[in-house]
């Protein structure tokens, strides 16, 4: 039995663990267009900011592939022949596969602006991009980043830690408002206003001006602005990426569709991972989860599924986390941006401006959500309260017990409580 | 990929400014640091020609004042948070060409400080006046190396203390290092030289500091003295075998090694900037392993004989165990590991070489916090995103990340409970936790059978 798995990501990686670990007997072998071995795609920053060696972001050390007899190919899949399982690869070369798992991940939007193709204009997703982004710091003292997400605030904070001066270009009124309710938000300008970027909200790109060498020199803002800058940064969201499959039987929407099983339209082809995108029953919107934890538990269930043992795709209770500069995000179920139907949000913000606490409560009153600026929480503890639907009140006894924070920190757990409750 | 491994330039790792170069304060600073500098390489350079307090104090403000400066000027210019930007890219962290240079000045130093003092003289003088006021001795080659380790410890536990101002338990632990260097093991040591007592060091004790626990020590040699003597016993017995574990218990290996110990003090401190150097792979702890219980069994099984052989009338070792000692042990460990590799290799391999691979008392205390504990890192669920800043930064070269992507606790012998890869970790997946010892790992609660699996001296259950 041979089970190739295209895509090194995460989700590709997860997937071959798995696998191997219930048949030892299998051939695996894992196809990357990228690079040789996998790493961990959200220290690429660390990478660039001098933090890590790329060789430090690799969770498996080298003699870990041939242990495990996972083979690793170097190759970009142009094509895939479900009726023959047959594999093309880019520049030559074909293989046959039993059963095949589809983990390519996305890559970053384009909107079709103007000059969007120019030299000195790139996203921030691959390792090309950090090579191509390396290239572009010679000589670079201004950078315009677009985009009012977690990349372009990544890659605001990259530049920065060069001493490179960035405006930062959000469509949005504020920051992050399809994720974030808005006094997160706040917070969030403030912290990228006191790093000394230019966080310019409300404002979109028109076109980004070329010099005669055909490199990025300016960009034109909705506002009508001209900014002189060395880099374009395009940072809005990503879409997954849909290149080996396209052309093949293999169904796609905005993903690779899958079903529950996150079996694809054609047999003996699975799909994970952030190209998947997962039928939901009449009328529910199909899921599609583009984040690391989401990878890796999409991974589990295809691998479960590719060795036989039927097990559905349960996306459990929400959970994400990022840092902002200096500040550290966790959520715990999906937080909305703003309170939906009959539920209640609660909101605590320390004196500093900058940390906070939200819970969101069910028309019940049993909690639905949390997340958490600059306080650390235990992520089985919050799950368990979400999962059980404990009450806020009870939540607000027992929020000291999911403090996750290091010793001698001090605690806030008491001041949220007595907020919350005024709040009720 | 290889264009990576080298890639960029971002801005130095010792600097820390918003902007490249050195701004007028970081720059006066630095000027200041440089004389400072200076007026010690000329009285080294003419011995007996600067004397008395004023060549001193210029020295010392000008050159600790001058860096202390340097590090607050550069770090106020950032926003609190773990800035190591830099820090793989520079060569001075990186094993750059200044990087082996300051190795080779440090393991210098230590070659000529142990074995050919000469060149030294004229530093020495210079501290006459502090030695004289402190011990009513004039100062000679130790003085002069716990005066510059106190002063190591407290400029570049300062710069510590600016890189992670916003995290409280990296500061105590800074503080309480700083605390115990000047006091336990500075002054009071200089003290009691002047009462006319034993220079005693209450923060080392056997097996790190052996001599405290043998024979010729405890019968005669340097407890003779008539007031502390028997305090001096107790107490050097009582840290080994009372106290080291209890405390150890309560709280891991870390109330002693990034606390209190000078070694650890000196690493935490001067050593930081090389934290990252520590190889973290499988067979480096294959290799740690073996050199560490080698040294403690050596250390263990050389105590034992001494005190045979002085109670039976010099029959095994002969009369003089106390220089066959001196010239095995307290060269190859005590002079050539803990001080030439341990510290002269900080810009190479990291600033735990010694603590990691040679330390007896970080074996002894390993072997508790392993088994007999309340200690452990603990994983958040699962919000661990793999990137190796745990990992990297970990100054043991524990793979940290290894377990925290598997939401496993880490318990392990060498762990120092810095508490750096806590403080690295973007998205706060690890804390330093002490609680019940069954729950720290399957088997826990059964530690002496563990501790006898681990020997293979039982099956694997």
């Amino acid at each position: 039995m041979h089970v190739v798995i295209i895509g090194n990501g995460i989700t590709g990686v997860t997937a071959a663990r798995e696998i191997r670990k219930r048949q030892p007997r299998w051939r695996i072998t894992m196809i990357s267009a990228e690079s040789e071995r996998h790493w961990s795609r959200p220290a690429l920053m660390y990478v660039y900011m001098g933090h890590m060696r790329l060789q430090d972001t690799q969770p498996y050390p080298d003699h870990f592939w041939a242990k495990n007899r996972i083979d690793l190919v170097r190759a970009h899949v142009s094509a895939i022949d479900v009726s023959s399982r047959t594999l093309t690869f880019a520049g030559g070369g074909a293989m046959t596969y039993d059963k095949l798992l589809v983990a390519t991940g996305s890559q970053p939007n384009r909107f079709g602006w103007p000059g969007q193709d120019l030299a000195r204009v790139q996203g921030m997703y691959s390792l090309q991009d950090l090579e191509l982004l390396e290239q572009n710091s010679v000589g670079l003292s201004h950078a315009v980043i677009v985009g009012g997400g977690l990349i372009g605030i990544e890659m605001a904070e990259m530049l920065h830690s060069r001493g490179v001066h960035v405006t930062f270009l959000v469509r949005e009124e504020r920051y992050w408002s399809n994720i974030l309710p808005s006094e997160e938000s706040r917070i969030i300008e403030r912290v990228i206003a006191a790093e000394g970027i230019d966080l310019r909200l409300g404002t979109e790109l028109t076109e980004i001006h070329g010099d005669e060498r055909g490199e990025a020199c300016a960009v034109t803002t909705s506002s009508g602005d001209r900014i002189a800058c060395q880099l374009v940064g395009l940072t809005a969201g990503v879409r997954p990426n849909l290149s080996a499959v396209a052309g093949s039987a293999i169904e796609t929407g905005r993903g690779v569709l899958v079903d529950d099983t996150l079996a694809t339209s054609a047999p003996h082809v699975w799909a994970a991972g952030d190209c998947a995108e997962i039928r939901r029953p009449e009328g529910a919107r199909n899921l599609m989860q583009q984040v690391w934890y989401t990878g890796r538990l999409q991974a589990e269930v295809a691998a479960a599924n590719i060795c036989g043992d039927e097990a559905p795709y349960d996306p459990g209770i929400w959970f994400n986390s990022a840092k902002f500069f200096d500040l550290e995000w966790q959520t715990y179920g999906m937080v909305p941006s703003r309170p939906g139907e009959g539920q209640r949000s609660l909101y605590w913000e320390a004196p500093d401006r900058r940390t906070c606490v939200r819970l969101v409560a069910n028309g019940d009153g049993t909690l639905h959500s949390m997340h958490a600026f600059g306080i650390r929480y235990r992520h089985r503890v919050c799950e368990g309260w979400i999962r059980d639907r404990l009450p806020i009140s009870e939540v607000l006894e027992r929020l000291p017990e999911a403090n996750f924070d290091p010793e001698f920190y001090k605690r806030h757990e008491r001041q949220i409580a007595a907020a919350m409750r005024s709040q009720l | 990929m290889s264009a990576l491994v080298q890639i960029g330039k971002p801005k130095p790792a010792l600097s820390v400014g918003g902007e490249p170069g050195l701004r007028g304060a970081e720059k006066g600073a630095a000027a200041a640091t440089a004389l400072g500098l200076a007026i010690f390489l000329v009285a080294f350079a003419m011995p007996g020609k600067l004397s008395g307090w004023v060549p001193l104090l210029a020295m010392i403000v000008l050159f600790a004042g001058g860096a202390s400066s340097y590090f607050w000027f550069a770090y106020r210019g950032t926003t609190p948070g773990i800035k190591n930007h830099g820090l793989m890219t520079d060569g001075t962290t990186a094993r750059g060409v200044l990087g082996w240079v300051l190795g080779v000045v440090f393991t210098g130093f230590y070659v000529i400080l142990y074995w050919h003092p000469g060149p030294l003289e004229g530093g020495i003088r210079l501290l006459d006046p502090l030695a004289m006021a402190l011990s009513k001795n004039p100062a000679n080659q130790w003085f002069l190396y716990g005066f510059l380790y106190t002063l190591a410890v407290l400029v570049m536990g300062l710069r510590m203390m600016l890189r992670y101002r916003h995290n409280r338990y990296q500061l105590l632990r800074t503080v309480s290092v700083m605390f115990f260097q000047l006091g336990f093991a500075f002054l009071l040591p200089n003290i009691l030289k002047a009462l006319n007592e034993p220079e005693f060091y209450f923060t080392y004790f056997w097996p790190l500091k052996p001599e405290v626990l043998l024979p010729w020590s405890i019968e005669g040699g340097w407890y003779t003295s008539e007031r502390f003597g028997m305090w001096f016993i107790y107490i050097a017995a009582g840290m080994t075998f009372l106290s080291t574990p209890i405390l150890t218990w309560l709280y891991g290996k870390r109330w002693y090694c990034s606390w209190v110990c000078g070694c650890g003090g000196l690493a935490e401190t001067l050593g930081d900037p090389w934290r990252h150097l520590s190889d973290n792979s499988e067979t480096a702890w294959r290799v740690e392993r073996w050199m560490i219980h080698g040294v403690l069994l050596t250390i263990t099984l050389l105590t034992g004989f001494l005190w045979i052989n002085a109670h039976s009338g010099n029959a095994i070792l002969g009369a003089d165990g106390s220089l066959l000692f001196s010239r095995t042990y307290g060269f190859f460990i005590g002079a050539m590991f803990s001080g030439v590799i341990g510290v002269g290799f900080y810009p190479l391999m990291g600033s735990r070489v010694w603590c990691r691979f040679g330390c007896p008392m970080a074996a002894y205390l390993g072997l508790l916090q392993r088994f007999f504990s309340r200690f452990r890192i603990t994983t958040n669920g699962g919000q661990c995103i793999s990137c190796g800043n745990c990992s990297t930064y970990c100054e043991m070269g524990i793979d940290v990340r290894a377990y925290a992507q598997r939401g496993d606790n880490i318990v392990r012998a060498s762990c120092v409970g810095c508490g750096v890869c806590a403080a690295v970790c973007p998205r706060g997946v690890l804390k330093l936790e002490n609680g019940p010892v069954g729950d720290r790992f399957p088997g826990a609660n059964k530690p002496v059978r563990a501790f006898l699996e681990a020997l293979g001296l039982k099956p694997r259950s």
